[in-house]
C-alpha cells in the first residue's frame, strides 16, 4: 500500500523508542552491551509474565487493569517503534494478539460486564489500528490513483490508462498474471508428483530434505544463484545455462534479456524452484493422512495406480491442494524480490508489486503506484474470496 | 510457581525500573545537541550513497573538525539511498544531513518542504570557491538549499601509455582523430581498440549516457546541452541524435567492441567497474569512463601480476574525450550535494564546514577524490592523474557541465534513458530508441 504521511505535521514520539536505544546501544562497549541485553530482555519477560499473572484474575481492579493494558501497551509499542516503515503492522499484530488474549482473561473471570460490552472494548484498540493501518491506507491508495503523481491534481483514470498502454505499466500486467498462472500450476504438479513418488520411499527424508533445501533460501539468495546459472559472457562460461549451450557447439545467450517473454518464463523457473518443496512438503503429508483401506479397497476393486492417484488420493488431498495452489499463487503476485535482484525489471520483465515500489521510490510517481496497487488487489481480491469460501464450505461439512 | 506473593510482584517491578533506567540513556532526538547548551558533544548524522572505504574516508575527513569543535559526525552509506530517502524523509526520519548525488533528487527533497534553506556562511562560501553553475544546481526558485561537495569529472578515454608508444600512436586531439586511431590500432593488433560496461545492478545503462551527453557537449555546444536538459531540444531531435550516430561509430561496431569480452551486446552484461581489469592488463586498449575509475585501479593486475601504475608513463592513464570540432574545452562533471533537514547549530556548522576548502583538502588529501572547490590544494590529490583533474575543474576557462542524466526528471534521467541504452546496445534502432527515451517525459 502507498502511504505517506503529511508533510507539516510529524509522528508523535515519546521521547526515545528502540531506533534510539540501539543507536545509544550501538555507541557503548561491546563487554556493557551484554548484561544491557540481558536486562531489557529480562524487563520484557517480566512484564509479559506480569500479564499473564494478572490477567486471569477476576475482579472489577483487574478488569480495569486488563483494559488499561489493552490500550496503553499499542500505544506504547508505537511509541517505541515508530522511525520503522512497518511500525503499524507490529503494533497491529500486538493490539490484536494483547486484545485476544486479555478478552479471553476477562471471559474466563466471568465477573466483568456484559459479553458485547467487552467485546467491544477489547477488541477496541485492535479495531482503531485496522482502521489507522489498513483500511484508511487502502482507500486513501484509491483515492491517490485518480490523482496525478504529486497527488495534487484529480485526473480521472489517467493512472489507471497508463498502466494499460505504457510499456511498464502493461508489461507489469501481463507478468504478473503469466507469474500466477505459470508459477502454482508448476510448483504444485511437480510438488505433488515429487510427493506421491517418493511415498514410502527407502530414504524418503533424504529425498524430501533435497527438494525442500532451496525453499529455505530467501528469494534474493535463489535470483543470485540463479543469475549464476543464466550468466551471459563471451570466452570462458561462468553460466551453467550458456556452458551447456556452448559445450554444443551453440552462442551464448543473453538468457535474462532474451525476449519476448523468455527471460520472464526464467524468472518464474526461479520461484517454482524455491515453491516446489512447500508444495511437496505439504502434500507429502497430506497423502500420508489418506486412509490406507481407501487405497486397499480401490486396489481390491481391480484400480490400477493411475486410477488409485486420481480417484482415492485427489479427492482426499483436496484441501491441501487448495491451499498450496493459493499460498504459491499469492505469493507469485506480490513477487518483488527475484525481479529485483537478476533484471531490474529491464527487458520487459517487470511485475506489479516491483513497478509498483519503482514508480513511487525512484520516480515519485505516486500516482501510477497507486494504480498499479490498486491492479494488484483486484489481482488478489478472487483468490482471498475462493481461500474464505473454501474454509466455510469446510465448516459446513464438519 | 513456587515463588512467594511478595517476589512475584517485585521481580517484574524490578526488571521494569531497570529497563527504564537503561532506556533513559538514550533519549530520542539528543542526537543533534541542545540550542543552549552549546554545540560540544553533540553528534550530527550524515546520510548518503557513498559506501565502503570511500565512506570511511569521509568519517576520517572530520577528524579535525571534530577535534576543533566538539561535534561528533556519523556519516553512514547506504547503498538504496535513491531509493530510500525520499520515503524516510516524507516520513519523517530525516537525517541531519543528506549527501545527495542527484540535483534531481535534490528537487524532489526540496519539494518535501524539509531542506533547510542554506546559511548565508554557505551561500558566500560557494560563491567564492565555486562558482555561478555550481551554485545554480544547489537552487530551486531561487533560493539556493544545497553547496556541492566533491566533484568527479567525466568523459576520459583510459588507455595505456606504453600500447600506444608500442603502436606510435599519439594521442588524439579531435573525435575524427580518435577515430582514426581505433582502426589504426584495430589494423595494427586485429583486435577490438574499445572496451564498455553498462551493467550496474538498478543503474544499468548509466555508463551510456555519459557517451552520449559527452558528444551533445562536444558537437552542439553548451547551449544546446542546456535546451536538451531543461528539455527544450527533445531527444528525438537532430542533435541528440547526432550523437547517438557518433557514439555509434564505436560502440555499436563489433570490429570496435567489446575488446576482451565479447561482441556489442557483451556490453550489457559487463559490469561498468570490470573494464578497469582489462584496460590495467592490456587486453582493452581504450575505455571511456569518468574519473573516479582511478579508484578501481587500486584492485586490479597490470599483465605483469602488478598494481598497475597510473601516470602518463605508465600502465594506464586518461586523457579527456577530445572535442569535435575546434574550441574551448567543454567537459562533463559530476558532484554530490550537501542538503540539511535541520537548522540546529550543531548541523549548521557541519555543513558550514563542508563547504570550505579545509574539508575538501582534508578529504582529497584522503585519496581516491576531487574536489571543485576552487580553495581546494589539487597537489593534495592522491596521484598525478587525480591532480590534473582537479585542476581542469578549478579552471575557470573550463566550460563545465552537470551530467545531464542527474538534472533531467528521474523519469527520464534514471528511467527511460538508462533502459534506452541498455536496448540500443541490444539493436534496437536508433529511432526508436530515441522516441522511447523521450516518452519518458510522459511517464
Amino acid at each position: 500500500m502507498v502511504t505517506r504521511a503529511p508533510v507539516e505535521t510529524r509522528p508523535t514520539t515519546l521521547g526515545f523508542s528502540l531506533n534510539s536505544f540501539f543507536r545509544w546501544l550501538g555507541g557503548l562497549n561491546p563487554i556493557v552491551q551484554i548484561p544491557i541485553i540481558v536486562v531489557v530482555f529480562g524487563a520484557v519477560v517480566g512484564l509479559i509474565l506480569l500479564l499473564i499473572e494478572y490477567a486471569p484474575r477476576p475482579g472489577r481492579g483487574y478488569f480495569w487493569l486488563r483494559l488499561a493494558a489493552c490500550f496503553l501497551l499499542p500505544v506504547l509499542a508505537f511509541m517505541l517503534l515508530r522511525p520503522y516503515q512497518n511500525a503499524v503492522i507490529y503494533v497491529l499484530g500486538i493490539a490484536v494478539i494483547l486484545g485476544a488474549v486479555l478478552f479471553w482473561a476477562d471471559y474466563r473471570s466471568r465477573q466483568g460486564a456484559g459479553y458485547l460490552f467487552q467485546l467491544i472494548l477489547f477488541a477496541a484498540p485492535a479495531t482503531i489500528l485496522l482502521l489507522v493501518g489498513l483500511i484508511y491506507p487502502a482507500i486513501s491508495t484509491l483515492v491517490q490513483s485518480f490523482f496525478d503523481k504529486t497527488g495534487d491534481n484529480f485526473v480521472g483514470l489517467d493512472n489507471y490508462i497508463w498502466t494499460f498502454t505504457n510499456p511498464e505499466g502493461f508489461w507489469s500486467v501481463i507478468n504478473t498474471l503469466i507469474w500466477v498462472l505459470l508459477a502454482p500450476t508448476f510448483a504444485t504438479a511437480i510438488g505433488l508428483a515429487y510427493a506421491v513418488f517418493i511415498d514410502r520411499a527407502k530414504g524418503e527424508r533424504v529425498l524430501k530434505i533435497l527438494i525442500f533445501m532451496p525453499f529455505a533460501i530467501s528469494f534474493v539468495g535463489a535470483g543470485i544463484i540463479w543469475k549464476f546459472i543464466y550468466d551471459f559472457r563471451q570466452g570462458d562460461q561462468i553460466g551453467l545455462l550458456n556452458g551447456i549451450v556452448t559445450a554444443f557447439g551453440g552462442q551464448p545467450v543473453t538468457w535474462l534479456a532474451a525476449q519476448p517473454l523468455v527471460n520472464t518464463l526464467l524468472l518464474v523457473v526461479v520461484f517454482i524452484w524455491s515453491q516446489t518443496g512447500l508444495a511437496m512438503v505439504i502434500l507429502s503429508a497430506a497423502i500420508k493422512a489418506v486412509p490406507p483401506e481407501q487405497m486397499e479397497a480401490a486396489e481390491l476393486d481391480g484400480a490400477n495406480a493411475w486410477e488409485r492417484f486420481r480417484n482415492v488420493t485427489v479427492p482426499g488431498i483436496r484441501s491441501s491442494l487448495i491451499v498450496v495452489v493459493t499460498t504459491i499463487a499469492i505469493g507469485a503476485l506480490k513477487i518483488y524480490d527475484i525481479v529485483a535482484v537478476m533484471t531490474g525489471g529491464r527487458n520487459d520483465t517487470t511485475v506489479l508489486a516491483f513497478e509498483m515500489v519503482n514508480q513511487q521510490q525512484r520516480f515519485q510517481s505516486y500516482g501510477h503506484s497507486a494504480a498499479l496497487a490498486v491492479v494488484l488487489f483486484i489481482f488478489v481480491l478472487p483468490l482471498i474470496i475462493f481461500n474464505v469460501r473454501q474454509i466455510r464450505k469446510q465448516r459446513e461439512i464438519r | 510457581m513456587g515463588m512467594s506473593q511478595r517476589r512475584r510482584l517485585l521481580a517484574p517491578v524490578g526488571l521494569l525500573a531497570v529497563g527504564a533506567l537503561a532506556l533513559a540513556g538514550c533519549a530520542e532526538g539528543d542526537s543533534s545537541g541542545s540550542g543552549d547548551g552549546g554545540t560540544e558533544g553533540a553528534t550530527v548524522r550524515i546520510s548518503g550513497g557513498i559506501t565502503g572505504t570511500e565512506a570511511d574516508a569521509l568519517n576520517q575527513s572530520f577528524e579535525q573538525f571534530t577535534k576543533d569543535t566538539g561535534i561528533k559526525v556519523e556519516y553512514t552509506g547506504d547503498k538504496g539511498f535513491e531509493g530510500n530517502i525520499v520515503t524516510k524523509v516524507t516520513g519523517g526520519d530525516a537525517p541531519d544531513i543528506a549527501i545527495v548525488p542527484q540535483p534531481g533528487l535534490l528537487k524532489t527533497l526540496v519539494d518535501t518542504g524539509e531542506v533547510q534553506k542554506a546559511s548565508d556562511a554557505v551561500s558566500s562560501n560557494v560563491d567564492e570557491y565555486w562558482g555561478e553553475d555550481w551554485k545554480s544546481y544547489g537552487t530551486f526558485d531561487d533560493t539556493f538549499y544545497a553547496a556541492p561537495m566533491l566533484a568527479n569529472l567525466k568523459g576520459y578515454v583510459w588507455y595505456s601509455p606504453a600500447k600506444f608508444k608500442e603502436w606510435g600512436v599519439e594521442i588524439p586531439k579531435t573525435y575524427d582523430e580518435l577515430l582514426t586511431l581505433t582502426q589504426t590500432i584495430r589494423d595494427k593488433t586485429g583486435a577490438a581498440p574499445w572496451c564498455a560496461g553498462f551493467a550496474s545492478e538498478a543503474a544499468s545503462g548509466w555508463p551510456g549516457t555519459d557517451w552520449i551527453e559527452d558528444l551533445v557537449l562536444r558537437q552542439s555546444g553548451p547551449d544546446v546541452y542546456d535546451q536538451w536538459v531543461a528539455g527544450d531540444v527533445k531527444f528525438t531531435d537532430q542533435p541528440i541524435k547526432e550523437a547517438f550516430d557518433a557514439v555509434g561509430e564505436i560502440l555499436l561496431n563489433p570490429d570496435y567492441v567489446n575488446a576482451g569480452f565479447g561482441d556489442v551486446r557483451s556490453i550489457n552484461s559487463v559490469a561498468f567497474a570490470d573494464v578497469a581489469a582489462k584496460v590495467a592488463d592490456g587486453t582493452c586498449p581504450m575505455t571511456h569512463q569518468a574519473s573516479f575509475l582511478s579508484a578501481n585501479f587500486l584492485t586490479v593486475k597490470n599483465a605483469a601480476g602488478q598494481t598497475p601504475t597510473v601516470a602518463p608513463d605508465g600502465d594506464v592513464y586518461a586523457f579527456i574525450l577530445p572535442r569535435v570540432s575546434e574550441g574551448e574545452l567543454s567537459v562533463e562533471g559530476g558532484g554530490e550535494f550537501v542538503a540539511a533537514f535541520s537548522d540546529d547549530e550543531a548541523v549548521q556548522k557541519v555543513v558550514e564546514y563542508m563547504s570550505t576548502p579545509e574539508f575538501a583538502d582534508a578529504r582529497v588529501k584522503l585519496g581516491g577524490v576531487i574536489s571543485a572547490n576552487k580553495g581546494a590544494d589539487p597537489s593534495l590529490a592522491s596521484s598525478e592523474f587525480l591532480t590534473e583533474a582537479m585542476k581542469v575543474l578549478q579552471d575557470p576557462n573550463t566550460t563545465l557541465r552537470f551530467d545531464a542524466s542527474d538534472l533531467m526528471p528521474a523519469t527520464v534521467g534514471s528511467g527511460s534513458f538508462w533502459k534506452g541504452m541498455v536496448s540500443w546496445i541490444d539493436g534496437k534502432p536508433t529511432d526508436e530508441v530515441l522516441s522511447d527515451i523521450q516518452a519518458g517525459y510522459n511517464n
